[in-house]
């Protein structure tokens, strides 16, 4: 113990004998072994985002939603008439065809949309407006901050009644409590608050089907009442002309019996639905489940490019070391002799060389995990400096960027102190294999 | 594997005699590029405890060989050579570096000491590769250290003594395992007249405490200050000429001379 103790500050002292070249040596390894770290926390960050959006559609859900075909594919499509706008989507048919043939629908959730202004007195606010029925509160997981949500009654009667987000409602009555009040929504219409939705976060676009959203800007009305108010054809005014079309859904979300038939329920319900759209491909089928399984791969596939890009710099970081090993081997031919003849065994010679190669690998490795450790921090103290300086930059990511938060992955910090240790064994052991085997006659003749 | 670490400070055979080194017939040929060197040819020699040999020749004569064979760097092709009553004559390179750690005190004309270490650690390297270095080996280096007048000096490097002191140095650690004899390689090549008097006076007192040393020179004045110059030629003993008896002290020093 001790005398492994001496060799080891006798190692320490013969790095320290070329400070700066220790040092250079040593950043392969470094930033090979932060790398590693800082690679994984990131993937582990972006991943996890994403997979916590997936989860938050359920994976027990299936979104069906509507996607406008090409306008070429309309025209041809549609009516010649002047005012005759085309007409695509999810029908309120569909809707009944799905929740009545496919036995392993439980719930679903028809919906449409529309981008509105809510006003309250002078206060002023841009949303989306939602008809849905109550059973969106179950699908989609809206938790009630304050009153209650319409019940079925209330939507089959076609009730002027509105819940809002917690965005439009804080936008809306900054001051007083909203429930009973009457918004206006649009130009036409008034609407009596029943309740307020809790904020959630907001979703990332997932998918091709589904576009990002941001809930807390959203005021719920019961759908017959949107359909009776609003009907189902939408015009557009332009400078000279009118521009319009007529859908009657724009997204049903069925809720699945349980998660082993999440699959081939999707499977029916694209076999139903493409019967009566022979037209054009006016839908999209949005399996989150599918895409959790996705992300999962795409994850693990993150992981392994992270940690093959971060291993090459550890095995170029290994070779550098065993260069340097090699020339101070060299360097110090008449040492070897000189301890030789003194006594020392081949074992010795090998031993003192592996351990300043392992001593300048787990410097290296540790700086590297103390580097490494500092990824969170240091990324976000980064992206405010960039926001600061360029916030356009900052905008113009995806937000899922934009959200970066590194998750230090907890095995990835031994993980890549051992690999520094191995390395540091590994490039070792030629250049200490080829010190020991040294004539020490010719060892001590050299110069 | 024989443990040869754990010496008798004075092992003497049955007959009374102890001698430090003995060479018996002994040849070492090489092979060079296809052909045969003779670097020995066959030589007999017995040091005997408490002698002072200086060994000499022109370059050549088989002289650094020997050398090599006495230090236990090298094999003999044919013969024997003891250390003491061990033949090392073929033991393996494990082996012959326990005995270069705990027999041999080397001391080279370029005094080879390590560049990264204090006085004081250069001392003690023989020691560490014996696994034998402890808070009372250091205690040991000390005094050595005092004995040949480097006390004040412990924790300077080599790059920051003399040539004369550094060679002290080597000297002090020559003597650090207690060996059976002293090695010198031409221990004065590369000191001024005033310095090589030191050294070879350091030499002498050593001698006369007890002390066995092989000194390898090729100048005469150096060897006139032996008991005993053999002198070798073309790899064979050419003369062994005895200048002054050896008669050591009763008891081979223990310890520190």
């Amino acid at each position: 113990m001790r005398h492994a103790l001496r060799t080891l500050q006798s190692g320490v002292k013969s790095l320290y004998l070329h400070p700066m070249r220790s040092l250079l040596t040593v950043l392969g390894i470094f930033i090979g072994v932060a790398s590693v770290i800082w690679l994984l926390a990131i993937g582990e960050g972006i991943s996890k985002k994403a997979q916590e959006q997936i989860e938050s559609l359920g994976a027990d859900n299936i979104i069906v939603s509507t996607i406008k075909p090409p306008n070429e594919a309309l025209s041809a499509g549609g009516g010649g008439g002047r005012m005759q706008f085309p007409e695509y989507g999810l029908t309120r048919a569909d809707y009944e065809r799905l929740t009545e043939t496919i036995p392993t629908v439980i719930k679903a959730a028809p919906l449409k949309d529309f981008q509105e202004t809510f006003q309250n007195g002078s206060r002023k606010i841009d949303g989306r407006l939602v008809g849905c029925t109550p059973s969106y509160v179950d699908v989609v997981k809206i938790a009630m901050f304050d009153g209650r949500f319409f019940n079925d009654q209330e939507n089959e009667e076609a009730r002027d009644y509105c819940v809002l987000g917690a965005g439009v409602a804080e936008k809306l009555f900054p001051y007083e409590e909203p429930i009973g009040k009457l918004i206006r929504v649009g130009e036409n219409y008034f609407y009596r608050v029943i309740g307020v939705a809790q904020s959630r976060d907001p979703s990332a676009a997932i998918g091709s089907s589904m576009k990002s959203e941001d809930y807390s800007f959203d005021v719920y009305i019961p759908l017959k009442t949107m359909e009776t108010r609003v009907g189902d054809t939408v015009v557009v005014r332009r400078s000279g002309s009118m521009e319009g079309e007529t859908v009657q859904l724009k997204q049903i979300t069925l809720k699945v019996k349980d998660v082993a038939s999440v699959m081939e329920t999707a499977d029916l319900i694209k076999m139903t639905l493409d019967d009566y759209h022979t037209k054009f491909e006016d839908y999209g089928v949005t399996v989150p489940l599918e895409l959790l399984e996705q992300a999962k791969t795409t994850r693990m596939m993150f992981n392994v490019f992270m940690g093959l890009i971060a291993g090459i710099s550890l095995v170029v970081g290994g070779i550098g070391i065993m260069n340097i090993m090699l020339a101070t081997v060299t360097e110090r031919t008449r040492e070897i002799g000189i301890r030789r003849a003194l006594g020392a065994k081949r074992g010795d010679i090998v031993r003192q060389f592996l351990i300043e190669t392992i001593v300048l690998s787990v410097v290296g490795g540790g700086l590297g995990v103390l580097v490494g450790l500092t990824c969170s921090p240091a990324t976000t103290a980064a992206m405010g400096l960039v926001k600061r300086m360029n916030p356009d930059l900052i905008a113009s990511l995806p937000p899922i960027v934009q959200e970066l938060k590194p998750i230090i992955v907890y095995w990835s910090v031994p993980l890549a102190f051992m690999i520094s240790i191995i390395i540091g064994v590994v490039f070792g052991v030629y250049p200490a294999i080829r010190a020991a085997k040294m004539d020490p006659i010719e060892a001590l003749r050299h110069e | 594997m024989k443990d040869y670490k754990n010496k008798n400070a004075n092992p003497v055979d049955e007959s009374g005699q102890f001698f430090a080194a003995k060479l018996t017939g002994v040849k070492r040929e090489y092979v060079l590029k296809g052909e045969t060197v003779y670097a020995l040819r066959g030589v007999d020699l017995e040091v005997p405890q408490g002698d002072y040999v200086a060994i000499m020749g022109a370059s050549g004569s088989g002289k650094s060989t020997m050398l090599n064979l006495l230090g236990c760097l090298d094999r003999p092709t044919h013969g024997k050579i003891w250390l003491g009553q061990d033949d090392v004559t073929s033991l393996d390179d494990d082996s012959l570096s326990e005995i270069r750690a705990s027999r041999i005190g080397f001391v080279f004309q370029s005094y080879n000491l390590i560049q990264q270490l204090t006085v004081i650690e250069n001392i003690e390297v023989p020691l560490f590769y014996q696994r034998n270095a402890n808070l009372r080996s250091r205690k040991r280096c000390v005094e050595l250290a005092k004995l040949v007048g480097l006390s004040e000096r412990l924790n300077h490097r080599p790059t920051q003594l003399s040539g004369g002191q550094q060679q002290r140095v080597a000297i002090a650690r020559s003597l650090v395992n207690d060996p059976y004899f002293i090695l010198a390689d031409e221990p004065t090549g590369n000191l001024d007249s005033k310095t090589t008097a030191e050294i070879l006076d350091l030499l002498d007192e050593l001698n006369a405490q007890g002390r066995t040393i092989i000194l390898v020179t090729h100048e005469d004045d150096v060897g006139a200050r032996s008991k005993r110059i053999v002198r070798l030629r073309d790899g064979l003993i050419e003369s062994d000429v005895r200048l002054r008896p050896n008669d050591p002290p009763p008891k081979r020093p223990n310890a520190l001379v």
